[in-house]
């Protein structure tokens, strides 16, 4: 395969060729290229600044891949039946997208903190964010469902792209962190840091992007905006979005942009941990569109027939990241079937875990919602808790008024 | 005690917390050299630097998003919004991502963003520039909504803002930014917690409930009561969320007659949330039904009419005489 090949030669759309001709004839340059490593046929090709990245990664790391992908695969399979079979109220699948997921939060470290969209399971995977916990928010039992501290990978932002301006400010407080440090004489005794802000191709059309990007440009921030452009924003394509590739835009923001092969794991992990080591070391913002597509629907309430043909979807199957991958391990020798039974075993583990926990959920307390309005006591809240308390109370059998949640104690005067 | 200004009572305080707390750090449009088009935070930048006095992008979205962000590393932002209608840009930010960010996490966050926004009219100025936004705020919970009426509040409050974990807007009232007062920086005495009410003038007939820009108009509609043999009590509210009902139903509980001032419109204001309060909670006391003078359903009307508009000593004068008519 060769390097920095015009996505053109991938769209297989006549949408897409309009819009990379658009996109010349507006900028009266060639069309941003896109960095690709492994093609669709399991070949691995060459990039000068990215193959020194890709050459990084071990035999051992490119199966972790692959079984990183197969996992949150089975996981989305699990999922959507779950939903299917209305122990979920609504779920939202990644199916397709697993490369760009996947690829980009291997090559975050311990120390980065993510700033997902809500279809990033596959990135909360990398993040040993517990999957189970993933599905409080869709089963209406949670509208987090973890700790961010643990994990540094935020709760998932529904409002769109608000999260890309909190990455921002996040990374401006990295930046304030590594001052304080230096100015008490202990630079260097935590690992640089910086922060990825996810967001799709729809979403980029969202004012709060933009101005995420004119701050961390103002500001130079250590954050990577990482665009997975899956084509599809609900039912509206990306053209309507935009008329010049995403990745573009950084150019009139002042930082480096970079298309890159969505379905295509080792470019993703190799064009991500680049963008990430340029910002840690103070050399400002990176976007990063990874060119993917969205192969199932947007959410399980969704119905892609009405909007594009199968045609399109066919095609892009054609451009699996995990076939790829399977391809380039068996022909270089570096997975066998057993390998591959093993993975399949292990996702179905983990999907039997994953039905198993969704199951045993149990229903919250109001109270507890109570008790999380504000961090500090509130009359209000107290007097409305209170109220609640004697109301259930007047219920034979009803809520004892218990207090297990500390409701009382934190909304109390 | 010292004599100053609110605004520069503000300018105290901010500059007392950047001193106090490493963590604490400035950002809004102007702020920096200029020192705000208020000046409320003249010198500032060069007494901290400008990673503590940040002079932002044009974009009010991104100076609470980002705030939202420093906030979640550690910091604690003092947001300046330029004025009252300038808020909105910047209003999906706060109700959907600020307010809600600590019951999302079941705790887990908290986003201790403060923000300031001049607000009320009586300035003479163009559209956007003299709104009363608060009750658009006041709704959504998970805010915490402050509004000093003099300097020493205005000296404290801002500190308590934000040393509280809670994200607090704090509305500041603009055409009172020159007004004088003392202020003793040594200790806040009973200004000690900014979420309850204070009672500014004590009386026996009726109560007038304000905050903000209308305190002082409060307070001389007593005087001038007074004249006409009215005892009036006068209630600073300070806090609109939490409300302190609690003072408020005990005066009305004494004078039996309620009277609520706001600049802002009165339909759907808070003057109407104490209005139903009160008579949930002090029906068997009130001689006559609780009396809103406020702004009217419109557009806040320009500049040379915005007398007619405004609440002043007389609408709180006849909405006096309506109650005592009971």
């Amino acid at each position: 395969m060769g390097t920095h090949l015009p996505s053109t030669e991938f769209d297989g759309t006549a949408v897409d060729d309009q819009r990379e001709a658009d996109a010349e004839a507006v900028m009266g340059q060639p069309p941003a290229q896109m960095v690709q490593l492994l093609g669709p046929d399991g070949k691995l090709g060459a990039d000068p600044v990215y193959s020194s990245y890709a050459d990084k990664l071990t035999p051992e790391d490119l199966r972790g891949l692959y079984a990183d992908m197969a996992r949150i695969r089975r996981f989305d399979v699990e999922a959507t039946a779950l939903q299917r079979q209305g122990q979920l109220a609504l779920w939202v699948p990644l199916t397709g997208q697993e490369a760009a997921q996947i690829g980009s939060g291997r090559a975050s470290q311990p120390q980065d903190y993510i700033f997902p969209t809500y279809r990033e399971h596959g990135v909360a995977l990398t993040r040993d964010v517990d999957l189970a916990e993933l599905l409080r928010q869709f089963r209406g039992v949670s509208n987090g469902g973890w700790n961010p501290k643990d994990t540094n990978f935020h709760l998932y932002t529904l409002v769109l792209a608000a999260q890309t301006l909190h990455a921002v400010g996040y990374a401006m407080g990295i930046q304030r962190d590594q001052k304080l440090a230096a100015a008490a004489g202990n630079a260097g005794n935590q690992p640089d840091a910086a922060v990825i802000a996810y967001f799709g191709d729809g979403a980029s059309s969202e004012g709060d992007v933009h101005e995420s990007m004119v701050f961390a440009s103002s500001y130079n921030a250590p954050v990577v905006f990482f665009c997975q452009n899956n084509h599809w924003a609900i039912s509206v394509p990306t053209n309507v979005q935009t008329r010049v590739p995403l990745s573009n835009r950084a150019k009139g923001y002042g930082f480096p942009g970079i298309r890159v092969d969505g379905n295509d794991v080792i470019a993703v992990h190799a064009v991500t941990e680049w963008a990430l080591e340029h910002a840690r070391q103070g050399k400002g913002p990176v976007l990063i569109e990874a060119f993917t597509y969205r192969v199932g629907a947007h959410t399980t309430a969704d119905d892609p027939t009405k909007y594009r043909g199968s045609d399109e979807e066919d095609a892009w199957r054609a451009k699996d990241p995990l076939v790829r991958l399977e391809k380039y391990l068996r022909a270089e020798g570096l997975a066998d079937d057993a390998y591959f039974a093993q993975v399949k075993a292990d996702g179905d583990e983990l999907a039997a875990y994953v039905r198993r926990t969704a199951h045993d959920l149990v229903d919250p307390d109001i109270r507890a919602a109570f008790a999380n309005v504000y961090a500090e006591a509130h009359p209000l809240v107290a007097e409305e808790l209170a109220w609640f308390e004697e109301y259930s109370a007047g219920f034979a059998g009803g809520d004892e008024p218990s207090d297990q949640h500390g409701a009382a104690a934190k909304a109390g005067h | 005690m010292t004599t100053m200004t609110i605004a520069k009572a503000i300018n105290e305080g901010l500059r007392a917390t950047l001193a106090a707390n490493p963590k604490s750090l400035l950002m809004g449009e102007d702020i920096g050299p200029l020192g705000g088009v208020y000046r409320v935070t003249d010198g500032l930048i060069g007494e901290f630097g400008p990673d503590r006095v940040v002079d932002t992008p044009l974009a009010e979205s991104g100076i609470i998003g980002t705030a939202i962000g420093l906030a979640l590393r550690g910091y604690s932002p003092v947001c300046e919004i330029q004025f009252d209608g300038f808020v909105f840009p910047g209003f999906n930010q706060i109700t959907t991502q600020l307010a809600k960010m600590h019951a999302r996490s079941h705790g887990n966050l908290t986003v201790p963003v403060v923000i300031r926004i001049p607000y009320g009219g009586g300035i003479g100025s163009v559209e956007h520039h003299s709104e009363s936004p608060e009750a658009l705020f006041a709704h959504t919970a998970g805010l915490r909504i402050i509004t000093p009426s003099n300097p020493h509040d205005a000296y404290w409050m801002v500190q308590q803002a934000v040393q509280c974990q809670d994200p607090v807007i704090i509305f500041e009232p603009k055409r009172r930014y020159w007004l004088k007062g003392d202020v003793d920086t040594a200790a806040p005495g009973p200004s000690g917690d900014p979420f309850k009410a204070h009672i500014l003038r004590e009386g026996t007939d009726a109560t007038i409930v304000a905050y903000g820009p209308l305190v002082p108009v409060a307070l001389a509609a007593a005087n001038a009561a007074r004249e006409d043999g009215h005892s009036v009590e006068v209630i600073d509210l300070r806090s609109i969320s939490p409300l302190d009902f609690d003072t408020v139903t005990a005066s009305v509980e004494k004078t039996g007659r309620l009277i609520v001032a706001h600049e802002a419109p009165t339909f759907g204001g808070i003057g109407g949330e104490i209005a139903a309060r009160i008579s949930e909670r002090a029906f068997h006391s009130l001689e006559a039904p609780v009396i809103r003078v406020g702004g009217f359903h419109m557009p806040y009307p320009v500049a040379k009419v915005e007398e007619d508009y405004l609440p002043d000593i007389d609408r709180i004068l006849e909405a006096l005489d309506r109650a005592l008519s009971y």
